[in-house]
């Protein structure tokens, strides 16, 4: 199945108090892909997500999901065609997995109406997908972070939503737990095209995971695009003010960020500059001498 | 890895069953305090100094006239009976429900200052300004709204966090609880019995002109809090979470704190701030109910029985008689430190 969800944003300026954060933002998400935002700290991708999800109101303009306000829709009716991952959710004292997961069907829920064999598919479904079946009867406070975050994605899924939402939903997460994160992220785009959006820290890992990529600066957008257009020693310095050198990642064949800090940097041979790797990566210059690793 | 497109039968059978054997407890939990908690009002309908067979409670309690038995049950332990179980039904469930949305077991309307403030109200309309009931009723509920507005507006900054919200209402706590103790020292006819009610609460004297605005809020404002129980368990996941999930935070904060205040003035308006009953009720309650479903009913069965219970102890199990809220000021005082060594002990704050 593929979802047509049309998630847009149109002259949107968002805020907290007299702190003006984004500042009238266009942006279109591509249904059916795995959106990446990117950016600073402090840049608004939080914020930006925030309002996507209908948590924090829009100054000016507006969100707009299926040519629909999402601040007007009605708070369950959007919520069951869009999901949001906070970026640090709290877990009650206690609380199983099984319990945790199963709120995520509120939005399916009324007040009268009973939890019935189609909220235990969903659970169970949602639990089979982030591998924590296993898990169910155990407390969230003693799991570890790894399985913690693949249980809250799970409680995301439960909610069946055609969109989600990821607040950095690999932070605090060692390396191998990142790489399993994203990959059932991607399992799930693909094989029941949901719709991913993400903010990540992490540029090489953005970049890799995105079908499409957003860097954010200062409230704007920088760039937008495929990983590799949008990728480049350019838009790391404007964005983040870093000096870097972008190569082809030979695992993945996506571009591939490598900080040029004050350290630790090999010498180059004169008439070599630095900025000379395009953003696809023609590869990294090779004096003579030893290949660069 | 990839996710699969079905789901093995074998997790589903377990979540179903999960979801069953969870169900299935709670619902015996429950049962089971229910037939505690009418135990518990038989029993303080029969027993007393006289002790009146159940055939003859039946009677009074279904209108007829009986010698003797008409007074005592129907005039004095009757209206006692009910209050102490509405009190401790509207305690229970509205301390959990503060005790939830805050997701803090310290968060609780009497230790925050909401039972104090409605509290040092009625003891001062009744004591001082010499209001009815009603009058009472509605100082103590605007007294207990205002104590809320307060202290919320005093956490506030960027947000609530549960913590601060906590340490002042402690503050304002202690402060409503000296102007309840400078009203009752200054009355006129000092009345001991009166002076307990408001200090610990206490059902000594209790008729139904106390009795039924009580009985009358907790019919009303239950219902609104029973409607907003699935809101309240997504709160427990963070406001931004329960807002993903569909819930309208700010409207359900505002409707759970308006009713759950309300129920607690009403309460306490009638039978005094029962120390510790909402504050112990919720943590029993989860206890015994533990993972999944709404504890509001759960909490307000266990702050019935705790009120029925405390009171009977209080009238019977010792020489002197002690009013209800001395008894749970035993049980809830240890408790209360314990959570608070507890916290430390686990390297967190309040």
């Amino acid at each position: 199945m593929t979802t047509s969800h049309s998630l847009t944003a149109e002259e949107l300026t968002l805020g907290y108090g007299d702190r003006v954060v984004v500042e009238s933002l266009d942006l279109s998400v591509p249904p059916g892909r795995v959106t990446v935002v990117v950016g600073a700290n402090a840049c608004g991708k939080s914020t930006l997500l925030r309002s996507m999800s209908r948590l924090l109101a829009p100054r000016e303009g507006r969100v707009l999901l299926d040519g629909k306000r999402v601040h007007r829709m009605p708070a369950k009716e959007l919520a069951r065609t869009l999901g949001l991952l906070p970026q640090s959710p709290v877990a009650p004292e206690g609380i199983t997995v099984l319990d945790l997961v199963g709120r995520g069907r509120h939005p399916h829920q009324g007040v009268f109406t009973r939890w019935n064999e189609k909220d235990d598919a969903a659970v169970a479904s949602a639990l089979e997908a982030t591998r924590t079946a296993g898990l169910a009867d155990r407390s969230v406070d003693e799991l570890s972070g790894g399985q913690r975050q693949r249980v809250w994605i799970a409680m995301a899924l439960a909610q069946q939503t055609d969109l989600l939402l990821l607040d950095e939903p690999t932070t605090f997460l060692d390396a191998s737990h990142q790489i399993e994160v994203l990959d059932l992220l991607t399992d799930l785009n693909r094989t029941r095209g949901t719709t991913v959006v993400m903010v990540l820290h992490d540029l090489n890992l953005a970049a890799r995971y995105a079908d499409h990529l957003i860097a954010l600066a200062g409230g704007r957008i920088h760039a937008a695009g495929s990983p590799a257009d949008v990728l480049t020693e350019e838009m790391v310095e404007a964005v983040f003010g870093l000096r870097s050198r972008v190569i082809e990642d030979p695992v993945s064949g996506k571009p591939l960020m490598l900080p040029l800090g004050r350290h630790h940097i090999r010498p180059e041979p004169a008439g070599t500059g630095s900025a000379t790797a395009g953003p696809a990566g023609t590869g990294a210059p090779e004096p003579a001498g030893e290949p660069v690793h | 890895m990839s996710v699969p497109a079905v789901t093995r039968p074998s997790v589903l059978r377990d979540v179903t069953r999960g979801r069953v054997r969870n169900a299935t407890h709670r619902r015996l939990v429950v049962l089971t305090l229910v037939v505690l908690v009418l135990a518990g009002f038989a029993v303080t309908l029969m027993a007393g100094q006289t002790f009146y067979p159940p055939r003859d409670v039946v009677r009074v309690v279904l209108g007829e006239q009986v010698p003797g038995a008409s007074f005592t049950v129907g005039r004095l332990r009757l209206p006692r009976a009910v209050l102490a179980v509405v009190a401790g039904f509207s305690f229970g469930m509205a301390g959990v429900t503060f005790q939830t949305m805050l997701r803090n077991p310290l968060a609780s309307p009497d230790i925050i200052g909401i039972s104090s403030g409605a509290s040092a109200a009625a003891a001062i309309a009744i004591v001082t300004l010499s209001l009815d009931e009603i009058q009472v009723s509605v100082l103590a509920i605007v007294a207990a709204l205002v104590v809320a507005l307060v202290v919320y507006g005093l956490a506030f900054r960027d947000g609530v966090v549960g913590t601060r919200l906590i340490l002042i209402g402690i503050g304002i706590s202690a402060m409503l609880d000296s102007v309840t103790s400078y009203v009752l020292s200054r009355a006129a006819e000092w009345d001991l019995q009166e002076a307990m009610r408001w200090l610990t609460g206490s059902l000594n004297g209790v008729s139904w002109d106390q009795t039924v605005p009580a009985l009358l809020a907790l019919a009303v404002l239950a219902p609104v809090l029973l409607s907003q129980a699935r809101d309240l368990s997504a709160m427990q996941l963070g406001d931004d979470t329960a807002s993903a999930l569909g819930v309208r935070v700010e409207r359900t904060r505002i409707t759970v704190i308006v009713a759950a205040v309300c129920l607690i003035a009403f309460a306490t308006a009638a039978a005094g701030p029962i120390a510790f009953v909402a504050f112990l009720s919720g943590p029993i309650a989860a206890r015994l109910v533990g993972g999944g479903g709404s504890l509001l009913v759960p909490a307000g069965l266990v702050g019935a029985l705790l009120v029925l219970a405390a009171d009977f102890a209080g009238q019977f199990a010792f020489d002197t008689r002690f009013p209800v809220g001395v008894v749970t000021g035993v049980l809830g005082a240890p408790y209360l430190v314990y959570l608070i060594v507890r916290t430390h002990r686990a390297g967190g704050s309040i």
